[in-house]
């Protein structure tokens, strides 16, 4: 593979993450547990679907095959998204979904803050715009994370929970695969041993915070960044494929 | 009713540096770092501002409408506090 | 419109207390359009109209992100995906809005909602007909949301100051819901056959939904002189859905649809389109529960804030842990 093919499927690779958990908060639209949740739901939720579609659209012009950011987002089979299994993980409840945000974005403000300063300056420049958003969703699910941890019993064991049980989703960030290797090597790219080191301080200060206990790390899944995905991901692609498989070629 | 809901706040916001910041309206939140957090994902999200404050509005001393008259009517016939007062004549400059 | 103004069985308002005097000196600063506050003086029967006008409008915008809600997953591009959520947004901003105007009235979100969720208050008809196709996007922004302009435009002006203020920041920020829906429509009717039929289709459905948003002939509508006179309401119900008529019988000829009354015509004499009689018991059916969708629209909101319990109650107990803490 070569090294600009490698950049070019590594930013696909980040516009379905951002539009895999873009498209699980959208569902989560008129469910929230206030009325200002819903506002800060929905804005988060646009602001993955914007990134989405930055990263595929820079993807689409690199390539030069004429597909744009729907073509991206609707028209692949299910094995080429990329996404990490955790963010495809179905919603659950609000701790889950809590829980699902803060490990994904402390992961991804490091990665975006990596990206930064990766010598394509076009890549630098989407994770430049989307870093300021992931920060601020990442203070907003870390302070929720602490109220619920810190809150009432109940909402201390739920969380806890949540936490033991997406923690094995996590492993699969740190584990570098060929593109992976290529972007870091070529074009300054993230590290992810370091990042995975700095990735586990700032969330064990967060757990700590939240006054939960940290899992053990023990087995963890893998192969979202392969493209083999858990079975649930096959109703989220159903869902939000639908018209463009129904009505092929027209606009819309 | 119950007392079960978060406390309300009013939010108050600076649209660009230099203007003072206006009321736009109230949130509820939890606590203080969630109004303002509420503040800003309900009040900004067409890029209205930039600076929010958000305070607790049973914290908020207000005049009594009731009071009004004592209150402000005093002031209005101080005409002499305004500078079209005074009669001065066109031909006289930077005044 | 959002208000339709149709749960009250005249209820009892002790204005016991109020004297023929405060009485004048109150409707005298309405005649002179001066903007009524919330710690002014009002009569008891002012602060019930706007209590349940304001709250059942912000109802509206909290059920009316159902139907269009229900498209989001599976909008037919990112683009779209964007500006429906967008939406959807404004609209629990709205309700956010409008229930803040209330409680300056002296009534909780809690108790409002507990009423909604009750089924003693009321929200808007419209909402509880089903999204079945993703013109029904399109038409919701060209038809619901171009009679709700109709109606919250004169809003702006209510006596109420904080209910003015309210709408006229969402007026502001409903400008483009219209237009995008009228573009979704647009689109669909220079695509395909199949977009076309779409098209219609969702006028068909939305087309008689739309003219009931505006209530009922104004011969039956029970509390609008007095709102008139209080300058909570400034046009009829009447005036406001002919007005609505005229206007968009002309958009739905530009997308090539055909409005589905076959005894629509203009009238060159009164300059407005007469129209077929409205089918009122359709109305009141669905305003008293039974509409296609009542049901399950009130059961989503009931779970949400079923679910939502324990989370709001870990928050308020983390706050009260906090308070503490630093008192220490």
């Amino acid at each position: 593979m070569t090294p600009d093919d490698a950049l070019t499927r590594y930013a696909t690779r980040l516009g379905d993450n951002a539009l895999v958990l873009g498209q699980r908060m959208i569902e989560l639209v008129a469910a929230s547990p206030e009325l200002e949740e819903e506002l800060a739901n929905a804005n988060f939720s646009l602001d993955y679907f914007g990134q989405s579609r930055m990263f595929y659209t820079f993807a689409g012009e690199r390539e030069g095959e004429g597909r744009d950011e729907d073509d991206f987002a609707f028209l692949r089979p299910e094995h080429e998204y990329r996404n990490l299994l955790l963010v495809e993980q179905p919603n659950g409840h609000f701790g889950d979904s809590t829980v699902r945000a803060v490990l994904f974005e402390s992961f991804y403000v490091l990665l975006l803050d990596a990206l930064t300063r990766c010598s394509d300056e076009g890549l630098a420049g989407i994770a430049a715009r989307a870093i300021k958003e992931v920060r601020y969703h990442l203070k907003h699910s870390s302070q929720w994370l602490v109220r619920l941890g810190d809150g009432t019993e109940e909402s201390h064991e739920r969380v806890q929970e949540s936490l033991d049980s997406l923690w094995s989703y996590t492993g699969e960030m740190f584990v570098a695969d060929e593109l992976d290797d290529i972007v870091r090597d070529a074009f300054e790219g993230p590290d992810l041993e370091a990042i995975a080191r700095q990735w586990r301080h700032a969330v064990t200060a967060i757990v700590n915070a939240s006054t939960l206990t940290l899992p053990d790390d023990g087995w963890m899944a893998s192969g979202g960044k392969q493209g083999r995905h858990t079975e649930q991901f096959g109703y989220l692609l159903a869902d939000l494929q639908n018209m463009q498989r129904a009505y092929p070629g027209v606009a819309w | 009713m119950t007392k079960q809901e978060w406390p309300l706040y009013e939010v108050f916001i600076r649209s660009k540096s230099g203007l003072s910041h206006r009321h736009a309206g109230s949130v509820h939140a939890a606590d203080d770092e969630m109004a303002l957090t509420n503040a800003r994902d309900t009040y900004t999200r067409r890029n209205e501002g930039v600076s929010i404050w958000v305070v607790r509005s049973d914290r908020i001393i207000a005049s009594d409408p009731a009071e009004a008259s004592a209150f402000f009517e005093p002031a209005e016939d101080k005409i002499y506090r305004h500078p079209t007062f005074y009669d001065i004549p066109d031909d006289v400059e930077n005044l | 419109m959002y208000t339709q103004g149709l749960d009250q069985k005249g209820e009892a308002v002790s204005g016991a207390s109020e004297t023929p005097e405060q009485l004048a000196a109150f409707q005298a600063r309405i005649d002179a359009e001066e903007k009524i506050e919330a710690k002014d003086w009002m009569p008891e029967a002012y602060r019930r109209t706007l209590i349940r006008q304001i709250s059942q409008h912000a109802h509206s915008e909290i059920i009316g992100m159902q139907p269009e809600g229900n498209w989001l997953t599976r909008a037919p591009s990112l683009k779209r995906k964007a500006i429906l959520l967008a939406k959807v947004q404004d609209e629990a901003g709205h309700g956010l809005y409008l229930y803040g105007a209330a409680e300056t009235l002296g009534v909780s979100r809690d108790q409002m909602v507990a009423d909604l969720l009750a089924g003693r208050a009321k929200y808007s008809s419209i909402f509880n007909y089903p999204t079945l196709t993703w013109a029904d996007i399109g038409a919701i922004g060209w038809l619901v949301d171009g009679a709700a302009i109709m109606n919250q435009i004169p809003l702006c002006r209510c006596s109420y100051g904080p209910y003015a203020r309210a709408m006229i920041r969402i007026c502001k920020e409903e400008s483009f819901h219209q237009r995008q829906g009228f573009e979704i429509m647009l689109t669909l009717c220079r695509g395909s056959e199949e977009q076309q039929a779409m098209a219609q289709d969702a006028l068909n459905r939305f087309w008689w939904p739309s003219l009931m948003m505006f209530g009922p002939n104004d011969a039956n509508s029970k509390h609008s002189a007095q709102s008139m006179k209080w300058k909570i309401k400034r046009f009829s119900n009447d005036e406001l859905r002919q007005k609505f008529i005229d206007v968009t019988v002309p958009q739905a000829e530009f997308l090539g649809l055909e409005v589905p009354d076959d005894r629509l015509y203009f009238n060159e004499e009164s300059g407005h389109y007469e129209h077929s009689d409205i089918d009122w018991q359709e109305f009141f059916d669905v305003i008293a529960g039974n509409g296609p969708c009542n049901k399950q629209r009130m059961a989503k909101r009931r779970r949400a804030h079923d679910d939502g319990a324990w989370v709001r109650e870990a928050a308020r107990a983390y706050a009260a842990k906090r308070a503490a803490r630093d008192v220490a």
